[in-house]
């Protein structure tokens, strides 16, 4: 992570803009979520997602929706799932809301699921 | 008042210095610096314009006679493929879809760059640059047109080609090569030409361009041959314009060299990423392949790229940043955009599939170390599930690069396993990033990209519904309403290619009468 306060930035003239995808642009906050060792879905996914839903809720209603058509995704076992934030380890709390464990707008998330690298250890 | 008459005939040179450096004069009305704002103030010193050395002495009416030569065989060759159904003669309709990626995202680029020439070609005091920038602004106007005016016979019997302009501006994807254009168009003149003239034109071009006029060619596609090499002897002066141009920023001043070098590792980059289209059309839309983007990329870029930057170094220019990581993404870059435009065919005006097995096969041949690991077990998995009737198609949107804005999809250099993940933080909100390139690009000038119009966002912030579109309404689809908003015809122009209507009505035409001319028939539409 980096923040600069100088740039290289050139112009004739002032340069300021407001940021395109701020908070406010959204109807919720985007969070960004990847399954790490699984690419038959291409990338990590952004979900605007209410900063009042349990963390919980993620692996019960809003991912099998996302990653269901894996033949993975079955038999994934939460409790033993590890989570990741910004790539640090990280475990949240699944009873408390996204916003509670410190998740803000455009985030992102991952989960590993042990033992699991994908269709025939492909890490698809 | 009669007009002086020449009565000697000049010699070339002096004709050429009369045509062209004769037109400038310095103005008196107003200073030099108001009439002429854009090029001091990226911080390139120009001590003297006239050691520019114009690596084609061309004038305007040897242009005309030269290109009007050209334009008249090119236009020959393209109603006589119209006039003998050419659109029948190709390979399979397959490889349509490579004509329909160039119609989509390359032709506007071409738009693109005349835009940026005929700015650039305003705005420099020295009148050599002014005439070359000028002088190829024309080139890429002609090239937009030529490009439409052969696809479009193409137009009349296949989907997925007749809105691209639209597509240009609303589709995700296109947001890819749009974004590189805009960026550059919206950098100062010096910036511009490093971008599009030496990363892009020079360093790039031919993997752009070799690789889709070979590939017609091999697909039976004299059309794109013809105007491919058309555009290709246009290029090869574009090219030495781009060289030119960053051997005279380098010589006027040392100073220039760090300007220079950032702005070589930015557009590299940028340049690099944008090409993933290209490395994807070659792999897996070509039924008759011609050669791997691996192989290309070692010729192209390693060789003779390698070449150029050695060649650059008494100036102080070291290759770019990323050349390693690129080199290495020679190995996966064309199977992993291959997946995003599986992943999403619903949402992209062309069609997607699994190679057949031969193609799998010479796959796994010219990828030894990466295909059968990583991406033939996911192809034969989507094969499985779309012969069982169950096409897989992702349904949520993707988490996009900040810079580049394609999807996250490239893995960590020396991982295949690992999607690449980078991050910032500007004032307080963060951004995403697919690379250690993209992420330096937007750490140098945040506040250009902040604003990056990136699709699947714009899309959550309600921006890509039709006008009096209600998305709180029961029963609302957001993927229709965006593709309808985009102008893509849901079921012909998207979706898989088996069972589309390309591969029907090619079947019929070819089935059906293959010794007769069948423009009669009918076309798509």
């Amino acid at each position: 992570m980096s923040n600069r306060s100088s740039t290289q930035l050139k112009a004739l003239y002032p340069y300021s803009f407001e940021a395109k995808d701020k908070r406010e642009n959204f109807p919720a906050p985007l969070l960004y979520i990847g399954w790490e060792d699984h690419h038959l879905f291409c990338s990590p996914v952004c979900l605007p997602l209410p900063a009042e839903t349990p963390f919980g809720a993620l692996s019960q209603a809003v991912l099998p929706g996302v990653y269901g058509a894996h033949p993975d995704f079955a038999r994934i076992d939460w409790n033993a799932v590890e989570w990741f934030k910004s790539g640090e380890p990280w475990q949240p709390d699944p009873a408390r809301s996204l916003a509670e464990n410190g998740l803000g707008h455009k985030d992102v998330i991952r989960f590993r699921t042990p033992g699991m690298t994908g269709i025939a250890g492909s890490f698809a | 008042m009669d007009t002086p008459v020449i009565k000697k005939k000049l010699g070339l040179k002096d004709r050429y210095g009369v045509m062209t450096r004769g037109l400038a004069w310095d103005t008196t009305y107003q200073p030099m610096d108001k009439v002429f704002p854009y090029d001091k103030y990226e911080g390139i010193k120009i001590h003297d314009w006239d050691k520019w050395e114009d690596p084609f002495r061309l004038t305007m009416d040897a242009y005309w006679k030269y290109q009007g030569e050209k334009e008249k065989k090119l236009y020959a060759v393209i109603e006589a493929f119209a006039q003998n159904n050419g659109q029948l003669g190709v390979t399979d309709a397959r490889y349509i879809n490579a004509l329909k990626l160039f119609i989509q995202g390359v032709t506007p680029l071409e738009y693109g760059a005349h835009r940026g020439f005929a700015h650039v070609g305003r705005h420099f005091t020295g009148a050599g640059a002014r005439v070359a920038a000028q002088m190829q602004s024309i080139d890429e106007l002609r090239h937009f047109q030529t490009e439409t005016h052969a696809i479009s016979h193409y137009n009349k019997y296949f989907n997925g080609m007749h809105n691209a302009t639209q597509w240009y501006d609303r589709v995700w994807f296109l947001s890819v090569p749009k974004s590189f254009f805009e960026d550059a168009m919206t950098a100062g003149p010096f910036e511009f030409l490093t971008a599009v003239s030496f990363s892009f034109e020079y360093v790039l071009t031919n993997l752009l361009f070799v690789p889709f006029m070979s590939g017609a060619a091999h697909n039976g596609d004299l059309s794109t041959v013809t105007f491919g090499f058309s555009a290709q002897s246009d290029e090869s002066r574009h090219m030495t314009l781009g060289i030119e141009c960053i051997k005279f920023m380098l010589e006027q001043d040392p100073g220039n060299v760090p300007i220079v070098q950032r702005w070589i590792d930015k557009w590299f980059w940028r340049g690099y990423r944008l090409l993933t289209l290209v490395g994807m059309m070659q792999d897996y839309m070509l039924p008759k392949r011609v050669m791997s983007w691996k192989e290309a990329w070692e010729m192209y870029a390693e060789e003779n790229g390698g070449a150029l930057f050695r060649d650059l170094a008494r100036y102080g220019i070291r290759e770019p940043a990323g050349w390693k990581e690129a080199c290495e993404g020679k190995d996966h870059i064309s199977h992993q955009a291959w997946n995003t435009f599986y992943n999403y065919a619903a949402a992209a005006p062309f069609h997607t599939w699994v190679p057949e097995d031969s193609e799998l096969k010479w796959l796994s041949e010219k990828y030894p170390t990466s295909f059968d690991k990583y991406y033939r077990p996911r192809l034969e998995h989507f094969r499985a599930e779309q012969q069982a009737g169950k096409r897989f198609y992702n349904t949520t949107l993707p988490m996009l690069c900040t810079t580049c804005q394609i999807p996250m999809v490239f893995t960590e250099p020396g991982d295949p396993s690992k999607i690449c993940y980078r991050e910032s933080t500007y004032l307080g909100d963060k951004y995403h990033f697919c690379s250690d390139g993209c992420k330096h690009v937007f750490d140098d000038e945040p506040e250009k990209y902040v604003q990056s119009w990136l699709p699947v966002h714009q899309i959550y912030q309600g921006n890509c519904f039709k006008e009096g579109t209600d998305p709180t309404k029961e029963g609302f689809e957001p993927l229709a309403a965006v593709l309808d908003w985009y102008g893509i015809n849901v079921g012909r122009d998207n979706f898989d290619f088996e069972g589309s209507e390309d591969q029907k009505n090619f079947d019929a035409w070819r089935g059906n009468s293959p010794n007769k001319p069948s423009g009669s028939e009918g076309g798509a539409a």
